[in-house]
Parts: C-alpha cells; structure tokens; sequence
C-alpha cells in the first residue's frame, strides 16, 4: 500500500488533460488517410485519456498497490492453486525468439517453439496416462468445452445420435453444467454420498442409453480422492458414454494417480495451476486436454507433429477431416505454454511428485490445526485443499462465513473461496499450496483461531471488517440495479476526484 | 509437519488411491538447475528466426509497444493476483478492467465492454450465440471476408445444432473481396430460416473496407442483429462499429500493445448495446460505493456467469484474459489518441508506398477497393516467392492459399501488410528484392511440382527448397 497520501485512484479519465502524451510515433504524412473513403473514416475521435508517461507509471503502480497477490502474500483460494510464480518463466516466455514470433510465420523458421509444444505434448500426455494432448485451448473451460466437443463427435460417428445427457455431481465447479449446455447437451446434477464422495450408485441408476458423457473433478471439488472412481468409470462405459475428468485438482496427485490409466478418457489441466503460470488478475490460462484412444481422431487442428527428420510441423487446415476443428485462432496461448514448460523442466518427474506430496501434506497440516476451531464436514485425509465450516460457529455467534473472510484481510491474508462448492453450508475451500512454508501456514491458522475468538467475544468487529484495507464492504445491490459500466464525462461531475 | 500429524510417511495421506489406480512411476527428465534450463530456453528461442523484416499481420499486428507496458505488467501484484472476487482488497485490478471497459467502448462506440474473452475468434463466437440468445433464433450469417480462423471457431462452436451459413464476397469488379450484399440479401429473405445475427468485419480478412453501413441495414431490415468484428488500432480512423449501428463488437485485442508470441496470450473484444448487457458473457466492472461512501468497482451482474448460474449462464467462461486487457490499457493510456491516430495512420501511409513501390515492377493488388495498412497482391507461385524472400531476409507476409486452401480466387495471392514499425528502407529493400525473386524465378509448375524437378539455386538450398513445396505448404 502507499505509504503517503490517498491510496483510491483517479481514473484515467480524470487525470486526462488536454495536449499531454505524445512522442512515441513519429507523425506520418497528413494525406496518409487521403485516399481512404469519407464515409469509411471515423468523424470524431475517440476520447481516450491524454497522459504524460510519468503519470501513467504512476496511475497504475498506484493501482497495483491496492491489489492481494501471490506476491504479497498467502492466497489460499480453494480450486484455485496460487502457487507461487517463478520468475525464471517470465523471463523466458518474453526472450525475442518466443515473443516476437508471429503466429503464420511458416513452420521452417518457427521450429524452437514447435519442438517446445511437442515436448510439452509428451510430458502431459506422461502426467495424465493420456494418449494424446491439444494445447489448443486457451483456459479450462475451454479446455472443458474440447473435451465434451469431441465426445460429441465420437457418439455421432458411431451413429449413437440418441445420447443428450451430461452427468455431474452437485459438487461441480461451474464450469461444467455451462460446458454441457453450450455443447448442446441437458445437464443431470447428481448428489453427492454423505462423506463427499461421488454416489456411485446414484450415477449408476441415473446411466443410460442417454448419457453422453459424466464430468467428474478428481480430487473432488472438496478436495477428496474418489476411492470409488473405478467402480465407476467402469459403469460408465458399460453404459456407452464417456468419462471427462476436470483436472482443476490435478496439483494433487501429480505422479500418484494417471487419469488415462485409470480409464478417463479426457481431461484437462489447467497449467496456471498445476504448472504455475501466472493467474494475471483473471487471466490468461491455458487449457491443454489430453485424450485417450477413443477420442485421438477428433483432436483440434492444427496438431503440432513431429517428422521424420526431426524437425516439426503444424498440420495443416485439411489434414485430418476427423477432427473438431478449430477452437480459436492460431496454435493456442503459446506465451503461457513456455512458462508452464519451464515448470516442468525444471521440477522433472521426481519434482513434480513433491510438488503434489507437499501440496497434501500442507493441506492436511492446515486442517488439523482448524479440527478444533471449526467443523469440518468431511473428517478425512484431503488432498490439496480442504473444506471447513463455520456453521457452528455462526449459529452460537451471529459471524457468518463471508465475516470471517473479511476479517482475515485484517489480518493480511487473502481470505480462501467460500461459499464453493455450493453443498456445504458456511463453507471455506482452503488451499495452501506447496509453496508456502509451515510458519505462513501456522500464521494463518492462529488468524483464523483468533478471529473465531473474536466471533465470540466482539462479534461487530468481525461483521464490520475489514477495517484496513483500501475500501470498505460494497454496495453491490446498487451496482447490479444501476449499472455504471463505463466513464462517461459527465459522471466525473457528480463524483469526486479522490486527489 | 508429518511430525504433527503423526504420520511415518506422506505416502500415508495418499492410501485412499485404491492399490490398481495408482500411477505408473513418472517417465520425465531429470530436475533442471535453473542455469541450465534458462541455457534450453535460451537455445529453444534462438530456434526461431524473428530478425526477418516483416510483412505478415493476417490478424495479427507487430507494433511498437512503449516499454512502460511490459514493465508495468510485470509488477507481481497485477500478474500473481486472481480474479478479483474480493473487491476490498482488489481495487486495482478492478479498477483497471472498469478503464478497459471505458476505453474500449470509446474506442468502439458501443456501450458495455466484457472484461476479456480468449482471443478475437473465441469473442466472435461468443457473439455470435449472443445473437441467437437474444433473438431467440438459430442461424448465423458469416461473411467470408472475415479471418478464415475465426469462420473456423465458429463452426466448431456451432456444431451442436445451430445453423451457420457462409455469405460469399464479390468475385469481380470494384467491390471485389467484399461482402456479396445481394447473396446478403438473399440469404436474409428465407422466410422459413431466420437469421439471428449477421457478421462482417471491418477491414477484413484481405485488409478491405467493407460497406458496413449498408450490411447492418440489410440485417436489422430482416430482423437480425449485426456483429462487426474489428481491428482496435483501426478505430482511430475508421468508423466505430457504434456509428454504423452494430449492435455487437467483436475483435482480436492483440495490436494494443501485445507481443505476437506465436499465437497467445491475446485479448478477445466483446462489446455491445445496452440492450444486450443481460446476454453478453464473461465479467464485468461497475462503479459504485463502499459503505463510507467512497467510490469504488466491483464485479457484477453476476447471474449471467457460470459460477453462480451453472448450465443456465450465457456462456462456461471462467478464467479470461484479463492481464492482456491490462496491457492493452497501459498502451492505450501511453500512446495516447493523437499516437493511436499516427499509429493507424502511418501503416496506411506505408501500406501505399508499399503497393505503389510493387505496382512499379509489376505486382498488382488482387482487389481493387480501398484499404488500410493490409492488401493482397496477384504473384504466380506465391509459396516459391514467399520462401525465396525469406532466404533474402523478408517474410512477405503470408501465401494466402495456406490459409484458404479452397478457394481458387487466392490461388496465387500474397497478403501484405505494414504498421509505424515498417521503415521506407524495408519498403525499398523489399521490393527489390521481390524484383529480383520475380525475375530469377524458373517458369510456373517447374519447382513447385514433382521433387525430381531441377531447381534453381544452390544445390542443398534448392533441394530443401523442394521439400518445403511438397510437405510444409499449406502448414495452414
């Protein structure tokens, strides 16, 4: 935060004045727009901000510093996997070679990045037991959404046209139900066992000649191991359809568990989480989704292929009629892609099952200092993450969940993803991540212990906070009632400019 | 840790992976220090050639990007934060979509602006199932003007049971390579099909202008929404999609200041009419106050996301392209509107003393109409052209005949195009080099057809030059 004066920013548009900025480009000529046609041109400019550099700079370090980062601190967002970034990927995926390489730019002399996206083809398909990998998506829904494409693509060529049903669990990210709809298929929610887990049974008697397809997060969204998941996966090809597993929780079983062997037949991995690129306050991702033999022909072209000679080459649009086709333009997010490379490289096989070990191993720590602060519904060995509950806590105290997270800015932490999955009341999804070490993970759990404290004994001050941090809770009924989704010149009058 | 847990082994929190699930050991290389990997990167990069003068855009736009940017950019807390579902502690990054949101929506003269889509393709898509949500209809006209990826995603989108047609562009005369506004017209009046929206972009695939005016009229006239797709650097001096009445902006966000990077991390534009606020997917900002009353930004309209709609939201997109979008505004904010200006127009002064320079030797334009910074030249053997320049030190931009296999009108055409960052010395070097390619050239079919053929040149040259023509043409 800034250690003097307002922390909340004008906007651009406020700090616009008139003449400033310039001297970037070097002017072109003033007939340069001559030739084009009058009614093709624009008649009045746009009125973008006018800013000398030194005040961009400013406006947006400024703004920086009003931001929670992995940088800056602990981030257990539960499903979300802030690990911390290495710096080393930044600086490759921004070497001229990968940056300035135009996607078209004919396959002889793009061959570096060519060899780097098939050999992180090889090294996902080895991860997940996959036969074969696209890097095509360019986040994990997208990823998702080429995965339940091509299972369409399979049922239909087989002539199995009667199949309109996508299985999930209530406990879904959901990404999945929306997936299904946008493939055209009807979503049937199952609900979960008792202890979390996936019902076998209930999916089994819910499996029919209309299944397409099941969507199933291992870990769970709970952060569980489905023990049963054999059981089930083999009802579901018994039942024709296909097996999709969400790899959103892939960080927890790198080099333990192989979706593609244990009979899945896609999945995706989302690599700003499992390896590490950046989250970039939204984005970017990357999607990559690996496929079993069943699915191998329906692929997104182009497929980056490997020759003879050694060299490598994309395919071309018309290669292989089979596939899908396009999912978005050009090869995929390559600039995520060699970050997520990196990581890879530099853990090696031995690194990544640490990786998932340490990342169990902090989660379960985690938990069993909260067991006697708060309920956690599902008392078992998670893996990645786990959820706890303050249902108790806020039917002798008032302090809901949301008060809690609030509290924990306070307290200097990003407060975890509550609230998700929808099936556990008062519910927090915390996930540490590797990268932190046991004296981060214990602050953060004398935080919440004291802020349990504070519930009982000066409840107002949790139901208030946070108190420190730039801004206050929202009104965020007004904002959906009256939205005021642009600048507009003449809101700058009614509001005042914060400097 | 174990320790405190009571355990032997961390092998003991995985024992509810059933004994026949479990992994097969890991088969990958070994750890790399650091140094070592940065030395494989390093070699990997040093792979690719970047050091030709270009001519290549088709979509996607080398510019000069003020390193204020990129170094902006690289500040952990806007690159190592999350989606900002906490807006007390994430102003900025909130903030700053709500200024993308606002520059964008001047820039396109349309009113809501989401907070990022995939890439100008995704962004289409995406627009146009918003047609269809919107008028509750389930066909989709596409103009074959626009980018041959885009019509690509589209169909993949559109696989599932909605219906998309391809409107043919004009095969002769002054309007060639435009959209074909009679076939438009055409396809619009089947009573029995109903078009929910119509998409063309402006310039398009080839770098024309299209008569956007006159395709929104001919949509609306039938009932349909109009969806532009755009090139953002453009809108400094071509009408915005707001002017001619689209109802929808879609565009790829990547000239704003992004590195090519062989394909992405980009930035999908996605605008639209107020009317439409309800349908448009992805997030979006809004002002408002905290409960001291300071001004502040939140994400909202929530309920059209699949997070809290599940298979009811308007679309599955979860993650978008946010620190793109970012970048985008720190360009927009750096080089201002008078730069944006220079910048657009100084590609189009380069672009006419391109075509003026090849008309000189006898290169003529494929089309006739007007353009910005983009056009297609006629040259016979265009893979053979293309390749010999790179050996000179050109990519001459791209052989359009990989991109658009099927159709015969771009059998022998090259897309050229040029920004601020092309130099009239590249222009000059350029075209004599062309020159001299045309003039040495063997006659047509001799090297492009069976290997066997005797090829021109250096021995070992010439005879990769015979595999390029059989294996790497048409890579795309």
């Amino acid at each position: 935060m800034s250690v003097t004066g307002p922390r909340l920013q004008p906007t651009l548009f406020e700090r616009s004045r008139p003449g400033r900025g310039g001297g970037k480009i070097p002017h072109p000529p003033k007939d340069a727009l001559d030739r084009l046609p009058t009614e093709a041109r624009r008649a009045t400019p746009p009125a973008l901000p006018e800013m000398n550099e030194p005040d961009v700079v400013r406006h947006y370090v400024n703004l920086s510093q009003l931001n929670f980062a992995v940088d800056t601190g602990f981030y257990p967002l539960g499903s979300c996997t802030m690990k911390f970034n290495p710096k080393l990927n930044e600086w490759a995926a921004r070497l001229p070679g990968f940056a300035e390489l135009h996607p078209l730019a004919p396959d002889e002399i793009a061959q570096g990045t060519l060899q780097l996206l098939w050999e992180l083809e090889q090294a996902l398909a080895e991860i997940s037991g996959m036969r074969a990998v696209t890097l095509q998506p360019a986040a994990g829904a997208q990823g998702e959404l080429t995965g339940i494409l091509m299972i369409r693509a399979y049922h239909r060529e087989r002539g199995d046209l009667g199949r309109d049903e996508v299985l999930v669990p209530d406990s879904s990210h959901g990404t999945n139900p929306a997936t299904a709809s946008m493939a055209g298929y009807r979503t049937i929610t199952i609900p979960s066992a008792p202890d979390g887990g996936v019902d076998v049974d209930k999916f089994r008697a819910a499996l029919g000649p209309r299944t397409a397809a099941v969507m199933i997060t291992n870990p769970s969204t709970l952060g569980l191991f489905e023990s049963r998941i054999g059981e089930l996966l083999a009802a579901v090809h018994e039942a024709g359809a296909l097996a999709y597993m969400d790899g959103a929780n892939l960080n927890a079983i790198l080099g333990r568990f192989k979706p593609g062997e244990a009979g899945f037949d896609v999945m995706h991995f989302n690599v700003h989480k499992t390896f590490s690129t950046p989250h970039g306050g939204g984005g970017p991702g990357a999607g990559p989704v690996g496929v079993g033999e069943r699915l191998l022909p329906y692929l997104p072209t182009p497929r980056v292929l490997a020759q003879d000679d050694g060299t490598f080459r994309l395919e071309r649009p018309d290669e292989r009629p089979t596939s899908i086709g396009r999912m978005r333009s050009f090869v995929g997010n390559t600039g995520v892609l060699v970050r997520a490379y990196a990581y890879i490289r530099a853990h090696g096989g031995s690194g990544l099952r640490e990786v998932s070990d340490d990342a169990v191993l902090a989660a379960n720590y985690l938990k069993s200092r909260l067991a006697d602060t708060f309920d956690l519904p599902y008392d078992r060995p998670c893996k990645h993450e786990f959820v706890a509950s303050a249902a108790t806590l806020k039917a002798r105290t008032g302090v809901r969940t949301l008060d809690l997270a609030k509290r924990l800015i306070d307290f200097g932490f990003h407060p975890p993803t509550i609230y998700f999955p929808l099936i556990v009341d008062e519910g927090m999804l915390i996930e540490p991540t590797e990268t932190e070490s046991a004296e981060t993970l214990d602050a953060f759990a004398d935080a919440l212990i004291a802020i349990a404290a504070e519930a009982e004994s000066t409840p107002e001050l949790v139901k208030t906070a946070p108190h420190t941090a730039p801004v206050k809770r929202l009104d965020e009924a007004t904002a959906a009632r009256q939205p005021n989704l642009r600048w507009r010149p003449m809101a700058g009058a009614a509001t005042p400019c914060p400097d | 840790m174990l320790t405190a847990l009571g355990l032997k082994s961390v092998d003991q929190l995985f024992a509810d992976i059933p004994k026949e699930l479990r992994a097969s050991p890991l088969d990958l290389p070994e750890p790399e220090p650091e140094l070592e990997l940065a030395a494989r990167l390093r070699d990997l990069a040093g792979r690719n050639r970047t050091d030709l003068v270009s001519f290549l855009g088709a979509g996607v736009y080398r510019h000069w990007s003020p390193p204020a940017v990129d170094q902006l950019l690289l500040r952990g807390e806007w690159y190592t934060a999350y989606t900002p579902y906490q807006p007390e502690v994430s102003q900025g990054t909130l903030q700053s979509i709500y200024e993308y949101e606002s520059l964008l929506a001047e820039l396109v003269d349309l009113d809501v602006v989401s907070a990022s889509h995939y890439d100008g393709a995704a962004a289409t898509a995406e627009a146009a199932l918003m047609t269809c949500r919107a008028t509750r209809r389930e066909r989709v006209l596409v103009s074959r003007g626009v980018h041959p990826h885009y019509r690509a995603t589209l169909r993949t989108y559109f696989g599932g049971g909605l219906e998309l047609d391809e409107i043919p562009v004009v095969t002769d005369g002054e309007a060639a390579g435009t959209t074909d506004l009679a076939a438009l017209e055409a396809m619009l009046a089947e009573p029995e099909r109903p078009v929910a929206g119509v998409i063309a972009a402006n310039p398009d695939f080839l770098g024309l202008l299209e008569p956007m005016p006159r395709i929104g009229e001919l949509a609306h006239g039938a009932g349909a929404l109009f969806v532009a797709v755009i090139e953002p650097v453009s809108l400094a001096v071509l009408a915005p999609p707001g002017a001619y009445g689209a109802d929808i902006a879609a565009g790829e966000g990547q000239p704003l200041g992004i590195a090519p990077q062989y394909g992405g991390p980009y930035l999908g534009i996605l605008a639209s009419t107020d009317a439409l606020v309800r349908q448009i997917p992805g997030r979006l900002v809004g002002m408002t106050t905290d409960l001291d009353g300071q001004r502040a930004f939140v994400m909202t309209l929530r309920a059209r996301e699949q997070d809290i709609r599940r298979d009811k939201a308007a679309s599955n997109i979860c993650t978008n392209q946010a620190l793109l979008a970012l970048a985008a505004s720190i360009y927009l904010a750096t080089i201002g509107p008078h730069g944006l200006r220079d910048v657009a127009a100084s590609g189009a002064a380069r672009a006419a003393e391109l075509e003026a320079g090849l008309a000189a030797i006898g290169i003529e334009r494929l089309h006739p109409g007007a353009y910005l910074n983009e056009f297609a030249v006629h040259i016979a053997d265009a893979r053979l052209v293309h390749r010999r320049l790179i050996e000179r030190g050109f990519l001459a931009g791209l052989v359009l005949a990989d991109v658009e296999p099927d159709d015969p009108s771009l059998a022998d055409g090259l897309l050229l195009c040029t920004t601020e960052l092309t130099t009239s010395g590249d222009i000059a070097r350029f075209v004599a080099a062309f020159g001299e390619v045309v003039a040495g050239r063997p006659p047509v079919g001799v090297e492009a057809g069976a290997g066997g053929s005797q090829p021109v040149g250096a021995g070992a040259a010439a005879g990769a030059d015979g595999a390029t023509v059989s294996t790497a043409g048409g890579t795309r």
